[in-house]
């Protein structure tokens, strides 16, 4: 680390000038910072794809004992800050219930749970988009459940859905620095860190956003090509 | 109307007799809320006779073929499909209600047009077609489509089958949804009102694909209609609906001819002369 430092940092006074060597030394440590947010951000967009969906049917079920509890549990993470949730599964779960993971286990768990809830809640407006006649349809054709769901109502559910989703990914992209709080160096945390043993905070944030901004702008025109992708009309 | 025959066959599904009635509802109750929409139903139709029910809107028309295609089910009465119990099956020589595995069974007895196609928008003509021989009669892929392009074909959609219902006409997409009820190879076909969400000029080509159904096959149909010259030509039986209850039946050409209740006769000068 301390050849990081600036050997001019001490006789410095004044706002320091933006140094394009020292941004340059300090860009692989970043790089390898954001590298950590996006597997971050890459295993929470699948847990939330994911489990939202399954929350999003299983919150349809017309058995309450199933339907009750996870509405229960979607309102409860949604009401509650992504922040305390992370500090409770990375110190509540090993010291009450024994369940210890890794720090950015945890944090992309915390992420994709989180996110699932607010998933789960477009998935569910994306199903009741869809016209009553269709489940009918499908029952007169004598279409199993699982098939109903596969083939007839989810293909039609999740293209309604695909901005509302995109949006919630990136959103969960920027939420990754969280992660920092639970000691995951991602990007901002990194850049946290060359400001503590370097005292030059411009660089280093500056750097991070610009980073971020270089993942966050291609992947929100990706999600609107997959918006135009999948758009098709209504019969 | 004779009581149940709760003693006489094993399974729910196991076939009847050949004189058995294809379809047979008795007492069938259904009421929403305090809306009663069949006041005690009892109603026989013979394997392969085309019976058309017509009556005011919101007399429960509708509700006698939802309930046929199990997408309602009735608050009490027994109804018999091919000689299988739809929502009951004998357990023990006792009337059970039916599992949901049982009504998959008796279903397939079963298919239906909706007023509104239903077609499903993100599949081609020829899939909407298929789906259901593929995945609910474990048909081959290779077999479902082709008996599909043939029913398509015989709908006069021949030309058609690679094109999504959006590109479709209105009575284009009431033919595509009536070749993929007959896809199921059903015993008996619902017809719900299949024209009312037509434009006027398409309903003829609608009206033929059925007309000829009617004339050529011996599948047993039952049709919910506002087009009384259609009614008249390919009805065994019309049967006057009103109040949740059959109040007159008769062949086409006596009731529409000389009907005999008051709530008839005013019915069919209102459609008939509007």
């Amino acid at each position: 680390m301390n050849e990081l430092v600036p050997t001019t940092f001490l006789a410095q006074e004044g706002p320091a000038k933006w140094d394009w060597d020292f941004a340059w030394e300090i860009l692989p440590d970043l790089l390898e910072g954001l590298w950590v947010t996006v597997q971050a951000t890459v295993v929470g967009i699948v847990l939330a794809l994911v489990l939202g969906l399954g929350l999003a049917i299983a919150r349809r079920s017309t058995i309450k004992l199933i339907s009750w509890p996870v509405s229960a549990f979607i309102e409860l993470v949604r009401s509650t800050p992504l922040l305390a949730q992370l500090f409770f599964l990375f110190y509540v779960m090993p010291d009450q219930f024994g369940v210890t993971l890794s720090a950015f286990t945890t944090g992309a768990l915390g992420l994709g749970i989180h996110y699932a809830c607010y998933t789960s809640e477009s998935y569910r407006a994306g199903i009741e988009s869809v016209d009553r006649g269709q489940w009918e349809a499908a029952q007169a054709i004598n279409l199993t459940a699982t098939t109903t769901w596969r083939s007839v109502v989810l293909p039609q559910a999740i293209p309604t859905v695909i901005p509302a989703l995109g949006n919630y990914l990136v959103a969960m992209f920027k939420d990754a620095p969280l992660l920092s709080t639970i000691t995951v160096l991602e990007l901002v945390g990194e850049a946290k860190r060359i400001q503590a043993v370097t005292f030059r905070p411009t660089e280093a944030f500056t750097l991070a956003g610009v980073l971020f901004l270089a993942v966050s702008i291609p992947s929100a025109a990706l999600v609107r090509y997959l918006e135009r992708r999948f758009r098709y009309e209504r019969a | 109307m004779s009581e149940p025959d709760v003693e006489e066959t094993g399974t729910g599904a196991s076939p009847r007799p050949e004189a058995e009635p294809m379809v047979r509802m008795e007492q069938v109750t259904k009421a929403f809320g305090d809306f009663v929409c069949l006041d005690g139903l009892d109603l026989d139709v013979k394997t392969g006779e085309k019976v058309v029910i017509i009556g005011p809107s919101g007399s429960g028309k509708t509700t006698i073929l939802r309930v046929l295609m199990t997408l309602e089910r009735p608050d009490s009465g027994v109804v018999e499909v091919a000689g299988g119990y739809l929502y009951h099956q004998m357990r023990d020589g006792q009337l059970v209600k039916g599992s949901e595995k049982h009504l998959r069974v008796v279903r397939r007895n079963v298919s239906m047009v909706f007023q509104h196609f239903n077609l499903f928008p993100h599949m081609t003509a020829l899939r909407n077609v298929s789906i259901g021989p593929m995945k609910a009669l474990g048909r081959s892929k290779e077999k479902a489509d082709e008996r599909s392009r043939e029913l398509l074909g015989m709908v006069g959609m021949a030309d058609k089958v690679n094109q999504y219902p959006a590109q479709l006409s209105g009575g284009q997409k009431q033919r595509v949804a009536i070749a993929r009820a007959l896809a199921m190879e059903p015993k008996v076909m619902l017809f719900d009102e299949i024209t009312s969400a037509l434009d006027p000029e398409l309903v003829g080509e609608v009206l033929n694909v059925v007309r000829q159904l009617a004339h050529t096959t011996d599948m047993t149909m039952l049709l919910v209609t506002h087009e009384m010259g259609f009614a008249r030509e390919i009805a065994d039986r019309v049967l006057m609906f009103a109040g949740g209850r059959i109040i007159e039946q008769a062949p086409p050409e006596e009731i529409f001819t000389e009907p005999k209740t008051e709530r008839t006769k005013a019915f069919l000068k209102a459609v008939l002369h509007h």
